[in-house]
């Protein structure tokens, strides 16, 4: 497959792009969450997109590790959100101003 | 034009108009679905630019129990809608700025450094990307961050866990 890495890399750009609007747009908390996860998901891409045009596997091998602290991310996150919604009811991130419970 | 890059365009196209629909749609739970169309788009790609393992990885990590997990948040809390109490008016017209200059550096960046991208890739060598390959490159050079990996998923899952802990003690 030869497609070129230029094109790769703007996809990923338009992608993050997105997600960065997701977070500044979206008042539901989980959707700025999964806005995140879109992010790193673009970031994924360039990744894989050098490691093909150099020729390097450290960037695949990089990938699988972001993945994995990826999926720790959104354990914690997801835990922390359950844990807010029990004590204001909401998960507006408008209501979410205090630091404490 | 080449095939190639017919079958990239397509991609590309079902990967942003899914993200698209993901920023846009008020129900959390279309956006998650959206989002996991995004991931298996991506998957896809991955597969055409030999890297076999990480499509895979992809496939059951991010689009199965990355997912899942949000999906099963979403419905335990009922926050399929969240009602909007819009304080700032001109928030979005600002984000919707932000994101067209944060585009042009992007276009920016790439068209003033495309010539060092342009020669042509790299014949790849047989099996780059796959499992094996991957794997043992895993377990030889970074054996050390694989190992660190698996803690952190450990202190995760306990993090998880206390977070969500009924406080039943405070009480007895």
């Amino acid at each position: 497959m030869n497609i070129p890495t230029t094109y790769l890399l703007a996809l990923s750009g338009v992608m993050f792009t997105l997600g960065v609007l997701g977070v500044l747009i979206r008042r539901n908390t989980i959707v700025i969450f999964m806005s995140i996860e879109l992010m790193l998901n673009s970031a994924n891409l360039a990744f894989i997109s050098f490691a093909r045009q150099f020729s390097e596997l450290p960037g695949q091998v990089f990938v699988f590790f972001v993945i994995a602290v990826a999926a720790a991310e959104v354990a914690v996150g997801l835990a922390l959100i359950v844990t807010i919604f029990k004590t204001r009811h909401s998960i507006d991130i408008d209501q979410i101003n205090k630091l404490r419970g | 034009m080449s095939i190639d890059v017919i079958i990239f365009l397509g991609l590309a196209a079902v990967a942003i108009a899914s993200a698209v629909s993901m920023l846009i749609s008020r129900n959390a739970i279309y956006s998650a679905i959206f989002l996991v169309m995004n991931f298996i788009t991506v998957a896809v790609l991955y597969l055409l630019l030999n890297a076999a393992f990480i499509a895979l990885v992809q496939v059951t990590v991010y689009a199965g129990a990355i997912m899942v997990l949000f999906l099963f948040v979403i419905m335990l809390l009922g926050a399929e809608h969240v009602e909007t109490s819009r304080k700032l008016p001109w928030q979005l017209p600002v984000a919707l700025i932000f994101g067209l200059i944060l585009v042009g550096e992007f276009g920016l960046m790439l068209y003033t450094r495309m010539d060092v991208l342009a020669e042509s890739v790299q014949s790849v060598v047989e099996g780059f990307g796959s499992p094996a390959s991957v794997g043992s490159e895993l377990f030889r050079t970074y054996l050390i961050p694989f190992e660190i990996t698996s803690v952190l998923l450990l202190v995760a899952m306990v993090g998880a866990i206390v977070l969500s802990r009924n406080e039943r003690k405070e009480s007895r």
